[in-house]
């Protein structure tokens, strides 16, 4: 159960190994958290589980492949075992090369996959959890690419959009059953998955992610901009004009 | 137990009714925080009861009373609460018993109760900081009042209680015998144990409904448990207020007061006419516009420098009806509003005696922390009962009503810590964000409830979101850290 404080007693972590992910567990981390770690059998995995086990978290660590849908329903099983849950992220998400993307098949075929087809699967695997529970909190990361779909990775920025949907969607289905979904828009995060990118101004950090979601999710708030100044820039952004829009610098 | 003989529920049983989805309600405590969604099912009679039990799945019931638990002990996400505010019917009345026994259904309030009695002269044990709990609840959560140093808690004064178990038998437990190891689990149990559907509870003889009552100022926290340590035993009641705002030398000063029932002589003539009279006034109920932050740094600073100036610095012998002494909050109807929408959480620990130390210093914490709390108490508890999770127990116990803000985990979980080191505990009925592991500490005889409940509730169909929080809701894993 979330406390009267908003500290949780178990979280899952759909891309446990993702940075943000990892983040928002260090946010939560104290003696007693369950932790599920959903993600592929690694040393990041295995490295992670140490790290959270040593700040006191019972974690368990469960198989998760994302494009091999039949296997979504023994992860969430797996991860439910220990009782309820009270957050699960789904945290994992693939940037691919944008120019590449739309070129070849296999790899947007791949980007719609993970980003997208995958999340709705297990969206409403949770979604059901939650439904019978109750109580609980899904957070979906999403990304302000998807809230106005531009030029420069419109591969990515679709599938975002499709997941930012999907869970704003659930979310107020999920409402009148006490369950609730928070989608978190971050913009450039300086991650793993973005190493070797440029970076563009109001950049953030994982744990800045991090810190936003356990706000929102203390003050019971379903959708967020991540810097939250972004929420103001986007609202503009959405509303250019496409002749304009393809000749900003973005 | 009583003339009105148990109903023989399960051969009487009428064949089940097909299941009417309940909607679900969102429930939450007297704090407003942490509230979750459950079915709550209205419970007029035993086979109501009954009924609910055996429809329930595997989020199981809790039974709930009035919701003035301030966490989470009465409500169920996603499973179903048993509403029994409708029983409440007083079966019997044993006047002429040394001591006078009633016997209620456990949705009687202690309101209801005590006007009911007070025409007889008779007078319920026990009273906490609110007469609008349920019997019931008094027991589930062995609530304790101010004159817990002389009359222990609610359960002390249970002569008998008849429990539906999660096998949906009813059994009649009594503090001794062969049924006393569940009758004290169910004491302080949470409604984890079965649901108490009615009680008998024995009471004591009075001659009015006025108290009289000595007031003290304390200039500070060392001078205010001075003056609590010496006489506590002359008086039946005696609790103090505490300024939990204000810093330095000044820090914990109160206002002691300390009474005890007015016998008929001391009365004025006026009031001699009517000596039970029952004096409840209400101001009306507080409506909902509260904003948060209501209570900031100005309005609470304002509050505890009037409350402490208003109080007398020493007044001896004055003569106050129930309401002024007990329960000056009832006066409000939903009162805890004031707080806004993110609601608020009542602390409160004991730690024994010699953590005198302890004490000090959980209260300079409070006072350095910047939180801010206006409603402080400050008593000192007698002997505890033979209950594996009741709260008090011989030592200081501290009340603090704090708003929910940014920073108040951390308050919470250092208070916690200081707390767990001298030996002490924070109340149940008050909590709403304490961790399993944590708790586990704090109650050392949680081993011998979990026992229990293994044996009365295999499968764990009493459940409820503090059972969750606090992992008492998987019995048969229990005894594992």
């Amino acid at each position: 159960m979330i406390n009267a404080l908003g500290e949780p007693q178990s979280l899952l972590l759909l891309g446990g190994t993702s940075d943000i992910a990892l983040a928002i567990a260090r946010r939560y981390a104290r003696p007693g958290l369950r932790v599920a770690l959903a993600a592929r059998p690694s040393e990041r995995r295995s490295a992670a589980a140490t790290e959270l086990a040593d700040l006191g978290c019972e974690v368990t660590e469960v198989d998760l492949e994302a494009r091999d849908h039949a296997s979504h329903a023994t992860t969430v099983e797996q991860a439910f075992a220990g009782g309820d849950i009270d957050i699960a992220v789904i945290a994992f998400g693939l940037l691919g090369d944008p120019e590449q993307a739309w070129h070849d098949p296999d790899l947007a075929l791949e980007l719609a996959e993970v980003n997208y087809t995958a999340p709705v699967h297990l969206g409403v695997l949770l979604g059901q959890r939650m439904l019978a529970q109750a109580h609980g909190w899904i957070v979906a990361l999403s990304s302000v690419a998807g809230e106005r779909v531009r030029r420069s990775n419109f591969v990515y920025g679709s599938t975002k959009a499709g997941l930012d949907g999907f869970f704003l969607g659930l979310g107020e289905a999920l409402r009148e059953y006490g369950a609730r979904v928070l989608v978190v828009r971050p913009g450039f995060v300086k991650s793993k998955m973005t190493s070797g990118l440029e970076e563009v101004p109001l950049a953030v950090t994982p744990d800045q992610v991090a810190e936003a979601v356990t706000d929102a999710i203390k003050s019971k708030r379903e959708l967020i901009w991540v810097p939250g100044p972004l929420r103001v820039v986007m609202s503009g952004l959405r509303h250019v004009p496409r002749p304009l829009f393809r000749k900003l610098p973005i | 137990m009583s003339d009105e003989a148990v109903p023989a529920i399960k051969p009487s049983l009428p064949e089940e009714q097909p299941m009417i989805p309940q909607p679900l309600v969102e429930l939450h405590g007297w704090g407003r925080a942490a509230g979750t969604m459950s079915h709550l099912a209205q419970i007029d009679s035993v086979a109501d009861a009954v009924s609910a039990l055996r429809k329930s799945d595997s989020r199981g019931v809790v039974p709930r009373g009035l919701g003035r638990s301030y966490g989470d002990a009465a409500q169920n996400a996603g499973g179903t609460a048993l509403d029994l505010t409708k029983m409440n019917r007083i079966l019997s009345l044993d006047a002429s018993g040394d001591p006078a026994t009633v016997t209620v259904q456990a949705g009687v309030s202690l309101d209801s109760l005590m006007r009911a009695l007070l025409p007889f002269g008779l007078w319920v044990p026990v009273l906490p900081g609110t007469r609008q709990v349920t019997v019931g609840g008094a027991i589930a959560a062995d609530v304790h009042g101010k004159n817990h140093h002389t009359q222990g808690s609610f359960g002390n004064h249970v002569r008998a209680l008849d429990l539906l178990m999660a096998d949906g038998e009813m059994r009649t437990l009594t503090p001794d015998g062969d049924t006393s190891t569940l009758f004290w689990a169910t004491v302080g149990g949470m409604g984890l144990t079965g649901a108490i559907l009615r009680a008998t509870v024995a009471l004591q003889p009075t001659e009015t409904a006025y108290f009289t009552v000595d007031t003290h100022r304390a200039a500070n926290i060392d001078d205010l448990m001075q003056q609590m340590s010496q006489g506590d035993e002359n008086y039946t009641y005696s609790v103090a207020w505490f300024d939990a705002v204000t810093r330095g030398r000044h820090m914990g000063r109160g206002v002691l007061t300390r009474g005890n029932k007015a016998q008929l002589a001391a009365l004025p003539t006026k009031l001699r006419r009517d000596p039970l009279k029952f004096v409840a006034p209400s101001l009306g109920t507080l409506p909902e516009i509260f904003p948060n932050r209501m209570i900031n740094k100005a309005t609470a600073k304002a509050f505890s420098t009037a409350w402490y100036l208003k109080a007398p610095k020493d007044r001896v012998g004055e003569l106050q009806n129930i309401t002024q002494f007990f329960h000056p909050l009832d006066m409000v109807a939903e009162w805890n509003r004031v707080y806004g929408p993110n609601g608020f959480l009542q602390y409160q620990f004991v730690v024994p005696f010699e953590a005198a130390e302890v004490f000090r210093r959980c209260l300079e914490m409070i006072v350095s922390s910047g939180h801010l709390s206006c409603l402080n108490v400050l008593k000192r508890f007698g002997p505890g009962n033979p209950s594996p999770l009741s709260f008090p127990m011989p030592g200081w116990t501290l009340t603090v009503d704090l708003p929910i803000e940014h920073g108040l985990d951390k308050l919470c979980d250092a208070l916690d810590n200081e707390v767990v080191g001298a030996g002490g505990r924070v109340y149940l009925a008050k909590d709403s964000r304490l961790s399993a592991a944590m708790f586990r500490r704090m109650y050392p005889r949680l081993d011998d409830f979990l026992e229990v409940r293994r044996e009365v509730d295999p499968t764990g169909i009493f459940n409820s979101d503090l059972a969750r929080r606090l992992e008492l809701s998987k019995p048969t894993t229990g005894g594992t850290t």
